[in-house]
């Protein structure tokens, strides 16, 4: 048993709803109660999707559980195939409908359908999310192609040369839920086209079951995302022959790295039209003269294992950071992460327990924190200026524009994503100079220094509210604030006190009355509206 | 009983479980901690129920069971023990810890009333250790709070005192203003169940009179009544009507004077009334369809049919009591359909067909359904609002018309882009 106040991932079942939500034509029966249904929230609300999930909850009750769940579970997964008539069918179960095993897989499988159905068997007690949408990724893909890799043992590999076409990858890993694959996608693709390499299949994210069955016309794997595809990568590899990229193309070193091994795979020459120089302006801004401040600023990493691992490299090599502290939560990935931190000196982090990353914050003293949105919240809490580089996700991690993280434009968005939150160089310099002039108001830290808790501006507030309403005490109109009434007006959030205050003064004037209280104020919202 | 044409409905759900409540119900008692004994889905549940994230270390938490826990249920005992030892060290200031039940743990049946007595004995009055289920196979959204106060019914203290005791959790400052109500009526002790700190609670006997603040409370009300209190029937305060009614019924119960009453509430109608007239001229007329979740879709059908002219669609209701619910069902316009349980894809091709002006319904579903052009309401907004009383009418009303004027000012169907 272990204690958790706040979870970096949900359970495996969630990840396999990523998967089926990002696809097309794709079912996905969950034998789960009812409050396991507030998992569409994340889509509909976190990533503002506007289909719902395309999850059909069983929602077993205490009552069901006497009886026969089986037949409800068969009831269910017909209803689902007659009103969705989905390709393929994920079944599976969540943490609950593991301990009455009813196995769902099975019952699905004998129930005649004419659809491939795929039975998921995801441990809620051991496994976690990343871990869930894998598995699910290369169940999904092995279902569908199993036959066609057992007639495919004994065909010869013909390359992209001997057809006579362009060379063509898949895209895979990239999901819903999953830190900026909308934009890495397109940018991606933008930077393969522009090598001569078409795009065979991306998925899961907008693929439908009968895209999988092209995978293997793939000449090789790009594996974006490790934590999702690097499973499904390793069994085409094994099955179908198909080579994928190990590099990860976040940052500009690793963006070049990733097309010199991807053009090795594909046994294709670089392009000497790309000038890969002058593609992101990430290098001319990290070398620019503002930027020296940046050198050595101590920074600390957590996020998911990919991520982490990119935005070490980067803060190394890329903008002359010093890491002082990298750690992840992905615990698949805990070995890479290690031997990482190693090359850097430091000791990994690989925990699950945001209070512990805190800690580790708190006892490095960062300047800077690269991290996700729970490190956004306790680096307020310490003062330290923060980027969110990883899931889990928040609303805020799907913004409008266009801002990948893989590829020449990632590079830039990260040069402006992290450092945004720094002090400019410029503006260091100048605060230096001018801090012990006696118009520098103390705490004069940029945009980031909002360290004051909202007591201190309620206190400060109140203390207005009293002064104003006592100058114009002394003036010709003699309103009055009764304790009550100042008391009631201490209860409005301080960010609209101040108009609440002056609609009621104006009130309490017009109709010529003289000491304002609780009443007054309410009379004053009626006749105003709010 | 009105004429309301009353059905039921099974299928697939779209509801919260209970332990949804804990989102407020920590809010509402600081010094308590929640711990659910369950999996990760349920702390997963409860962090993105409870919007998005924490920001500082929460008063509640999950004790996940791992795979040896469910090898043996012995040992599941003296792990729960180990953590629940651990968070009381980590946070001393801790009075009371409710052992939250959750779907696996009453699935595998760990017997946390056990649990509990066990914990009590051992820390012996620094902490009070109680436990209910907030599991998603027995209880919805609300009914978390149900069990959470049932639990607490055993330790208030006795007493015979005449007393009106208002039951349910509430926004601190609707509860202020409505015990300033009361008090102008003469009513000298108001007391609140659950109480703003969990070791305050308020005393019970055969001088209580109780008023339900919320309409999920069965349980909780059954326990009262076995300790002596009497249950005034009167609708929920919600909208003037309702609050009014509300008031009225403690009121006669106390044997406050008619007149005192009468010149008490009706400056406050007035005014609510005034408050209340731009939303109405927004909203009546508009097709509503409340879609169940928080066991408050009755009365707010009947505020928003009754008081601001909305047409009643359908109203979904998670589960129906009768008799909690008989002074609401009283007035309801008649052939109002009732929908009690849930078959969310039947139900949601009939807010298609019906094409409402305003659905109020889940997070989860909310966004598909603007998607489509249908605004939409959230329903556990009103859970976190302060909307009960006759002043509060106007912001409850306002809730309702927001959706509406914004989809006025953003006359284009706005799709959601592809991918």
């Amino acid at each position: 048993m272990e204690l958790t106040l706040w979870t970096y991932e949900g359970p495996p079942h969630i990840g396999a709803m990523r998967i089926a939500t990002s696809m097309k034509g794709l079912h996905y029966v969950l034998h789960a109660p009812q409050g396991d249904t507030y998992a569409d929230l994340l889509f509909t609300m976190i990533e503002r999707r506007g289909t719902r999930p395309p999850v059909t909850y069983t929602t077993f009750q205490a009552r069901d559980l006497g009886g026969d769940t089986a037949e409800l579970v068969k009831g269910h997964i017909s209803e689902a195939v007659e009103r969705f008539k989905p390709e393929a069918l994920l079944v599976g179960e969540s943490c609950t409908a593991e301990l009455i095993q009813d196995q769902p897989g099975s019952l699905a499988k004998g129930m005649g359908l004419n659809l491939p159905i795929i039975s998921l068997e995801l441990p809620a007690y051991s496994k976690k999310e990343n871990w869930g949408a894998s598995e699910t990724f290369y169940q999904l893909i092995r279902g569908l192609l199993k036959d066609l890799a057992e007639d495919h043992t004994n065909e010869p590999q013909i390359s992209w040369k001997e057809e006579g076409r362009r060379p063509r990858v898949n895209l895979l890993g990239p999901s819903l839920l999953g830190f900026r694959c909308r934009d890495d996608v397109l940018e991606i693709q933008k930077i393969l086209g522009e090598s001569g390499i078409d795009v065979n299949v991306i998925a899961p994210l907008g693929a439908a079951p009968s895209d999988l069955i092209r995978l293997p016309k793939a000449d090789a794997n790009v594996c974006l995302y490790p934590e999702i595809a690097e499973s499904t990568c390793i069994w085409l590899e094994r099955n179908f022959k198909i080579p994928f990229t190990k590099t990860i193309p976040i940052g500009v070193n690793a963006t070049k790295e990733f097309l010199e091994e991807l053009h090795k795979l594909l046994d294709l020459e670089p392009s000497s039209l790309i000038n890969k120089e002058n593609q992101s302006k990430m290098p001319w801004y990290s070398k620019s003269v503002d930027s020296n401040y940046l050198t050595g600023k101590r920074v600390f990493i957590f996020g998911d294992g990919t991520h982490a691992l990119a935005a070490a490299r980067i803060a190394n090599e890329e903008l002359g950071f010093k890491v002082i502290g990298i750690g992840t939560y992905s615990r698949e990935m805990a070995r890479k992460v290690r031997s990482a931190a190693k090359e850097l000196g430091l000791e990994a982090l690989i925990t699950n327990d945001y209070l512990e990353v805190e800690e580790a914050i708190k006892n490095s003293a960062p300047e800077l924190v690269l991290g996700t949105q729970m490190e956004r919240h306790s680096a307020k809490r310490l003062g330290i200026p923060c980027a969110v580089i990883s899931t889990p996700m928040h609303v805020q991690d799907v913004p409008a524009r266009y801002s990948p993280q893989m590829g020449w434009e990632g590079a830039n968005v990260i040069f402006d994503d992290w450092v945004h939150p720094l002090m400019m160089g410029l503006e260091e310099h100048l605060i230096g100079m001018f801090k012990h002039d006696f118009e520098f108001t103390d705490g004069h830290q940029s945009h980031l220094g909002h360290l004051g808790s909202h007591s201190k501006e309620d206190e400060a507030l109140t203390k207005e509210i009293n002064n104003s309403s006592n100058n114009q005490l002394g003036k010709s109109d003699s309103l009055h604030w009764t304790s009550d009434g100042k008391s009631e007006l201490a209860k409005i959030p301080f960010f609209v006190r101040g108009k609440v205050r002056r609609n009621t003064e104006k009130y309490a004037r017009d109709n010529g009355c003289k000491a304002i209280d609780g009443e007054t104020m309410l009379d004053a919202k009626a006749h105003f509206g709010a | 009983m009105s004429g309301s044409t009353l059905l039921k409905e099974t299928g697939p759900r779209e509801v919260f479980c209970g332990l949804t409540s804990i989102v407020w119900l920590h809010r509402r008692m600081p010094d308590a901690f929640f711990l659910v004994v369950g999996s990760r889905t349920c702390a997963h549940l409860i962090q993105s129920a409870a919007g998005v994230m924490i920001f500082a270390e929460p008063r509640f938490g999950t004790a996940i069971l791992e795979e040896r826990d469910l090898a043996g249920l012995a040992d599941a005992h003296e792990e729960l023990d180990r953590v629940v030892k651990n968070l009381l060290k980590r946070r001393p200031e801790i009075r009371t810890l409710f052992l939250v039940g959750s779907c696996p743990s009453e699935v595998i049946k760990i017997d946390l009333s056990r649990a509990a007595e066990r914990l009590n004995a051992q820390f012996n009055g620094q902490v009070t250790v109680l436990n209910y289920s907030g599991s998603g196979i027995e209880t919805t959204f609300t009914q978390g709070e149900d069990g959470a106060l049932k639990a607490l019914v055993p330790l208030l203290p006795k007493s015979s005192e005449n007393q009106l005791l208002l039951v349910g959790t509430l926004a601190n400052a609707v509860e202020d203003r409505l015990k300033t109500i009361f008090k102008r009526l003469g009513l000298q002790k108001v007391e609140s169940f659950p109480p703003r700190q969990s070791t305050e609670l308020p005393a019970i006997g055969p001088g209580t009179k109780v008023l339900l603040a919320q309409p999920y409370l069965t349980d909780t009300a059954r326990e009262l009544k076995n300790r002596g209190a009497e249950i005034l029937q009167a609708p929920f305060p919600l909208g003037i009507e309702g609050s009014k009614l509300w008031i009225e019924a403690a009121a006669r119960a106390f044997n406050v004077d008619k007149g005192l009453v009468d010149s008490t509430l009706e400056p406050l109608v007035i005014r609510a009334n005034k408050a209340l007239k731009p939303y109405i001229d927004q909203l009546s007329g508009k097709k509503l369809f409340l879609l169940p979740e928080s066991q408050l879709e009755i009365p707010l059908a009947r505020f928003l049919s009754n008081e601001c002219g909305m047409e009643l669609i359908e109203v979904g209701v998670p589960y129906l009591n009768r008799e909690l619910m008989k002074s609401e069902l009283e007035l309801l316009p008649s052939n109002t359909r009732i929908v009690e349980g849930q078959h969310v894809e039947k139900q949601l091709d009939r807010v298609r067909e019906h094409h409402p002006d305003l659905v109020v319904c889940g997070m989860g579903l909310a966004n598909p359904l603007e998607a489509e052009g249908i605004s939409t309401k959230w329903s556990i907004e009103m859970v976190f609002s302060p909307i009960h009383g006759i002043d509060q009418a106007s912001d409850l009303a306002e809730l309702f018309a927001r959706p509406l004027h914004r989809h006025d000012l953003l006359k284009e169907k706005t799709l959601e882009p592809t991918i």
